[in-house]
């Protein structure tokens, strides 16, 4: 029982770590562009292997976040979680262009003590209360206790600090993400762009609201305020269920940081890009990860 | 009163035209018809901004969900300019026609050059489209027809 709890939250700690490689994290707005205020969009979140299509885990609303047009943050409303999507709404209530999302930052790795491997595993609490990774009986001191004979599954921590001083083998990655939408009521406006000059970010060239089939969009990416040249960034329509094809396009940004998109077809597209780097903020940390994903909606001529 | 001048005001020009934009809506035989939305622009061919010559929408229409609400539908005029047009727009806004010929006058005041005039129509419970043509101001003239939401469109002097 216990060895299963373990493998499970050693399986969460790599999903951490390599986001987005079996299932997709998705928000999925009805319309992202508004003629006036106030209005409402209305929005489906979920953990999928194919877009959007719910059939794994809801995404919890309460992680939800909402950045207005004029700075403030605004809020969700209706906010429900289901087993394998959730939803909730958004009153556009002033005028321009709103971003919605989710922020994750974590923190995981492995280190040694003693020469038994102990993982380091924050964020979402693998196995619940009481489980593994439920740090509250487990000190600083912990390491040092019965050490496990080989074989014997990975020994947890939930936080930096619980690493002891005489660690060694120290491999703790951070983990940055944020998921994304965008929605405009009436002209658009560019204040939810602002880059932040930490960790990975997307600033558009193209308004979001611009992006039509046929047309190239420039998205600009930036890593720390800077140009991210040469990242990779996917592109997949939803929809898989009706067609062979993934549909996926690879692009890579050019010295500039920005990726040019040519859309093949309107409708709602899921966007993602991640960065790996040896720029870790935390101490102990020794490397970092960062991923951006947005939905984005591209009309027809 | 009000309503009749934004009727008029598309037409109001007329005496001083530098040409007249004839839309035609076409008859539709459905189950359930609504007149449709419709916007017409121009643009000069050499790039620049577009300029709005007639919205019709339903004006009359307030509450929580007034008729500006669906004009994102026309969603290339939305794009090009009319998300930043202030709406009701005088001289620009009107109400939705009915299927039939309706003569608009072209503005007088239009710089002399090479335009593209488009015009877009979307339906409630149906289709849209959009049509273009070359516009030149000095000579307006040519014809293009619809094939689902609009029919002939012509510009003549």
């Amino acid at each position: 029982m216990r060895l299963k709890t373990c493998l499970i939250a050693a399986a969460a700690l790599i999903a951490v770590a390599t986001p987005g490689l079996a299932h997709r994290n998705w928000l999925l707005p009805s319309a992202t562009i508004f003629s006036s205020t106030p209005e409402t969009v209305a929005v489906d979140a979920a953990e999928s292997t194919d877009l959007f299509f719910p059939d794994h885990r809801a995404l919890g609303v309460e992680r939800i976040k909402v950045w207005a047009p004029d700075g403030s943050e605004g809020k969700i409303q209706n906010g429900s979680n289901g087993r394998v999507r959730s939803t909730f709404e958004v009153q556009l209530d002033k005028p321009g262009t709103w971003r919605i999302g989710m922020v994750q930052n974590g923190i995981g790795g492995t280190f040694k003590v003693d020469g038994v491997e102990w993982r380091l595993f924050s964020g979402r609490r693998p196995g619940g209360a009481g489980g593994p990774g439920a740090g509250a009986g487990r000190g600083p001191g912990a390491p040092g206790g019965p050490s496990g004979a080989g074989g014997e599954p990975p020994r947890f921590v939930s936080s930096i600090d619980e690493i002891p001083a005489n660690a060694t083998d120290i491999r703790i990655t951070e983990t940055s993400g944020s998921n994304n939408i965008y929605v405009t009521a009436g002209e658009p406006t560019d204040t939810v762009f602002t880059p932040t000059g930490k960790g990975l970010e997307m600033v558009p060239v193209t308004h979001l609201t611009e992006l039509v089939k046929g047309e190239p969009a420039r998205l600009k990416f930036l890593v720390d305020g800077k140009p991210a040249a040469g990242l990779k960034v996917s592109v997949l329509p939803g929809g898989k269920r009706y067609r062979d094809s993934d549909g996926a396009i690879e692009i890579m940004t050019g010295a500039d940081g920005v990726a040019t998109i040519d859309w093949p077809e309107a409708g709602m597209f899921w966007l993602n890009t991640s960065f790996a780097d040896n720029k870790a903020t935390m101490p102990k940390a020794t490397g970092r990860r960062m991923s951006y994903t947005a939905t984005l909606e591209v009309m027809a001529p | 009163m009000k309503k009749t001048s934004l009727l008029l005001a598309g037409l109001a020009a007329a005496p001083a035209s530098a040409g007249t934009l004839t839309i035609t809506i076409p008859q539709l035989k459905v189950a359930e018809y609504h007149r449709p939305y419709v916007a017409a622009w121009i643009e000069p061919v050499g790039g620049g901004e577009a300029r709005t010559l007639l919205s019709w929408y339903d004006v009359k229409k307030t509450g929580a969900e007034p008729g500006t609400k669906w004009l994102h539908d026309l969603r290339t005029w939305w794009r090009k300019g009319g998300r930043s047009l202030k709406q009701p727009a005088d001289g620009i806004t009107g109400a939705t026609r009915a299927p039939g010929t309706h003569k608009i006058a072209l503005p007088t005041n239009l710089k002399p050059g090479q335009y593209t005039l488009y015009v877009e129509a979307a339906r409630e419970q149906g289709g849209r489209e959009i049509i273009s043509l070359p516009l030149n101001v000095a000579a307006p003239n040519g014809s293009v027809s619809g094939k689902t939401e609009l029919g002939v469109v012509t510009l003549s002097r």
